[in-house]
């Protein structure tokens, strides 16, 4: 009896807080039919927000692989004083808050700050402008990558490597045939939570964008403008379009997933 | 198995995000990657986006328009402005305030003569007028009634909007007598403030807070008024007697590296068609000559200039440590420090 | 979610020096320095106009609304969580797999598309009726949504791994259902439920996107902190900003440390 009733508060709770307001938006977006979907999305506006969305995500995401696969490496496979600070110090974005990081930027790379002024000087704009939005998406997806192929490359162990080397293999040429292919299910993982990560990032781009229709508009920035200027089919449609993706989302990372079973047997 | 299912998701994502990608590239040839076109950085204030968008694709239309693509940027007039002082790039800026093109002269973004020419750098007009639910349930007419106990009033935190500024100082002119009562004027500010539940950032969001179900009446611009009932919002309003002339000023900036073509563009926005799109889009125009609307003059108007002047004005009332609405907004707990 | 740990392993001559350096340096551009840069500015005009900051009316609202609702969405999460994991683990029943996989599209959804769902269902055009914007209870439901799988997913691997033996030692005692929860189960599990409800706490005092639509940013009644600390980077406040800012990363420093000791604790009872 007990067991019934948990279950249907635990069904009941996150059929109401998740399902039913994702599901009301699709169902909203779609009232009209296909046609005012389409239309919403294909607009000047949602696809110049498609594509800036696109490219930041893209680079944070190279960015954050080329980081998290050298530094899992260092941490399992090197020793070397301070690696339980280094591993803190990449957990750390996962505690701040994105409206926190847009500011941490803009106090290091804004126009009268330091850096800033230096690459400004050499007609490099970060704030207001791509650079500073992909390094905003790049310090909240920082830990993503890193998070999902340490514990793997732990538990695979470097015997191989090991053996190759004693075989004649250079560094580089074990790495490339023996440990990427031992991590690339954790690395596919790593990379599609940094990708999601990446695409949907809203407050961080929000504070260095400087709000730049058509230029520095992600489409998380437009879901929010045009929802502000009354237009709900844009606002709704970019929010579906989201949603999809992030269903996506967890089906890849739900096939991807090192471990996952909930049967436990 | 497994690994066929997965590539074909991604293919599938990756195929996606090529199409639209690409789409986006090529549908949108004004899509800002210059090659041989210029483009011209526009930053506003929060109300005009909708007038601008139609504007821009006007003024592209014409020969001097022909290769000019824009960004824009659109948000509080203060916040703007500072955002501007601080490195946004701009070539054309249009504000709700004069002080908030008066900060970047002083920055050296705008030129000092900016306001030498026949409209004084004006762009367009409108006037303050009092927002109510549709029917205007609780007959609130005229600046007595938004001070009747019981009545929420919306308007927005005058330190960081220009819409606010515009809004107080209406209600502070009609009851000073246009500026001769000065004790009357800040008696009624106090009364009036204290009716208001909130104050949001910018005119467009206390709009937005009052679409959203909160407050009875809504301080605003004539044109945001209009907006709202062009997007479907339902919103009466009333026009007072006595009501401030609300003045948008537009410059062009010293650091523009298109200084022909942002002047080109500022041309353009004093031609009958451009100033014939703000009004549809709820502005009243600054030129003659723009016909097909019944624009209604208040009794008693008054402008800016009646109360002494934007100077004089911003240093004796919105100063935030001395001015005397920041001593009325203290007392409420609101934050002047801006 | 586990914080990353590491065991000591062979030393590989030469590139130790050179991969650190060049992570240190990432980490340091991007991270590090931008960080210290925010704590650094709070401090800029003195202790006293850093405290005058934090103290203003809506700035100390908005930290008050901000860690009051984040440590009661944790509550709320403590117990909903553990049951949800309850429910995943221990229970049989068709879709339970795709609740399970549901249960993480709050870490997949952009924040501001989570605030407009929730504004869908709950705001003035909700088809239940219920309006719930502008108000405080918006605030914690976008709370709510956001943390939810964290106290879950650290969970169900405990509860996974337990071994199902000493329950059935104990009912073969006679033990009823509950007893047997509160005194086999739960110790056990207390350490994942507390780091999870710390982890959610923190998420929860950072939250911004899906705050901004539903609770409509009053100030004074629902404005979250980091939704005060946007206001006053736009108002050019960037002291004030850093200063609220700085009470915010101590205040997760705090829970985080918190969990650490926590999951040594948990560790060690093995």
């Amino acid at each position: 009896m007990a067991k019934h009733a948990l279950r249907l508060v635990a069904v009941a709770y996150v059929l109401f807080l998740l399902v039913l307001p994702v599901i009301l938006i699709v169902w909203r977006t779609f009232g009209d039919g296909l046609g005012p979907f389409v239309e919403a999305l294909t607009s000047p506006s949602a696809l110049h927000a498609f594509k800036v969305t696109v490219t930041v995500a893209g680079w944070a995401v190279v960015a954050n692989t080329v980081f998290g696969v050298l530094t899992a490496i260092l941490l399992v496979r090197h020793r070397f004083p301070g690696k339980r600070l280094l591993g803190a110090f990449i957990d750390l974005p996962m505690a701040v808050s994105p409206v926190v990081v847009g500011l941490a930027l803009i106090l290091v790379y804004g126009r009268f700050a330091p850096f800033g002024g230096l690459l400004e000087s050499w007609g490099i704009q970060v704030i207001f402008s791509t650079p500073g939005m992909v390094l905003a998406t790049v310090f909240v997806a920082l830990p993503l990558v890193v998070r999902a192929i340490v514990p793997v490359l732990e538990e695979l162990g470097d015997e191989q490597e090991q053996a190759a080397h004693t075989l004649g293999a250079s560094r580089l040429q074990a790495f490339i045939r023996i440990t990427l292919p031992g991590i690339r299910w954790a690395l596919g993982y790593g990379i599609v939570l940094c990708l999601a990560r990446s695409l949907g990032e809203y407050g961080a781009v929000a504070v260095v964008s400087g709000r730049l229709v058509d230029q520095t508009q992600t489409l998380t920035l437009f879901v929010e403008e045009r929802f502000q200027n009354f237009d709900q089919p844009a606002a709704f449609a970019a929010a579906t379009a989201l949603a999809l993706i992030a269903v996506v989302t967890l089906l890849l990372t739900k096939l991807l997933r090192p471990k996952d079973r909930i049967d436990g047997n | 198995m497994r690994v066929r299912r997965l590539g074909a998701i991604a293919a599938a994502i990756v195929a996606t995000t090529t199409l639209v990608t690409a789409c986006g590239g090529g549908d949108n040839a004004a899509g800002g990657d210059g090659g041989g076109k210029v483009q011209l950085a526009l930053v506003a204030y929060s109300t005009p986006q909708a007038a601008f968008e139609d504007v821009i694709k006007a003024f592209q239309q014409t020969p001097e328009g022909k290769n000019i693509t824009f960004t824009q940027s659109y948000g509080a007039s203060g916040d703007q402005s500072r955002a501007v002082a601080n490195g946004l790039k701009a070539d054309i800026v249009e504000f709700s305030l004069e002080t908030d093109i008066t900060r970047l002269v002083k920055a050296g973004i705008v030129a000092e003569d900016w306001n030498s020419g026949p409209t004084k750098g004006i762009l367009t007009d409108s006037v303050v007028v009092i927002g109510t639910r549709k029917g205007n349930p609780k007959g609130l007419k005229t600046w007595d009634d938004l001070v009747k106990p019981g009545v929420e009033v919306l308007t927005p935190n005058p330190f960081t909007s220009g819409a606010a500024r515009w809004n107080l100082l209406a209600g502070y002119g009609a009851k000073s007598n246009k500026g001769a009562d000065q004790a009357a004027g800040l008696a009624y500010l106090d009364a009036l403030l204290k009716n208001v539940p909130v104050q949001d950032d910018s005119g467009r969001k206390a709009l937005q807070t009052f679409a959203g179900g909160k407050g009875d009446a809504l301080l605003t611009y004539e044109n945001e008024a209009i907006f709202a009932q062009q997007n479907g919002q339902e919103l009466d309003y009333t026009i007072p007697d006595a009501t401030l002339l609300i003045e948008n000023p537009v410059a062009v900036t010293k650091t523009s590296a298109h200084p022909k073509e942002a002047q080109a563009f500022l041309k353009f926005l004093y031609t009958t068609e451009a100033q014939t799109i703000f009004a549809k889009n709820g502005y009243r125009p600054v030129i003659d000559g723009v016909t097909g609307f019944n624009w209604v003059t208040p009794p008693q108007l008054f402008t800016i200039q009646d109360l002494g002047g934007w100077d004089k004005i911003t240093s004796e009332f919105f100063d935030s440590k001395t001015g005397k609405v920041a001593e009325i907004e203290r007392k409420l707990g609101v934050a002047t420090e801006k | 979610m586990t914080a990353i740990t590491v065991r000591p392993a062979r030393r590989l001559a030469g590139g130790t020096a050179a991969g650190l350096g060049v992570a240190v340096l990432y980490l340091s551009l991007i991270v590090l320095i931008p960080l210290a840069a925010v704590v650094w500015r709070s401090a800029d005009q003195g202790p006293g106009y850093f405290w005058r900051s934090v103290t203003t009316p809506d700035a100390w609202a908005a930290l008050t609304l901000t860690i009051g609702a984040s440590a009661l969405v944790a509550l709320i999460n403590l117990v909903m969580g553990t049951a949800i994991a309850w429910v995943l683990v221990r229970d049989r029943f068709p879709g339970r797999r795709v609740l399970d996989t549901i249960i993480d599209l709050p870490f997949a959804l952009p924040t501001i598309v989570a605030g407009l769902v929730l504004l869908a269902l709950y705001g003035p055009q909700s088809p239940l009726g219920i309006n719930l914007a502008y108000s405080r209870a918006g605030v914690v439901l976008a709370l709510m949504f956001v943390t939810l799988p964290f106290v879950v997913r650290t969970v169900q691997p405990v509860l996974l791994e337990l071994d199902t033996e000493m329950e059935q030692a104990a009912a073969s005692l006679g033990a009823g259902p509950f007893q047997t929860f509160r005194r086999v189960i739960l110790p056990n599990l207390i350490p994942a439920m507390l780091s999870g409800t710390a982890l959610a706490f923190t998420r929860a005092i950072s939250e911004f996107g899906s705050t901004v639509l539903i609770s409509g940013n009053l100030p004074f009644k629902t404005q979250v902190a980091a939704v005060n600390i946007f206001s006053q980077i736009e108002g050019d406040n960037t002291t004030g900003a850093a200063a609220i800012s700085t009470v915010l990363l101590v205040v997760a420093l705090v829970a985080l440390i918190s969990l650490d000791v926590l999951q040594r604790w948990g560790s060690r009872r093995g």
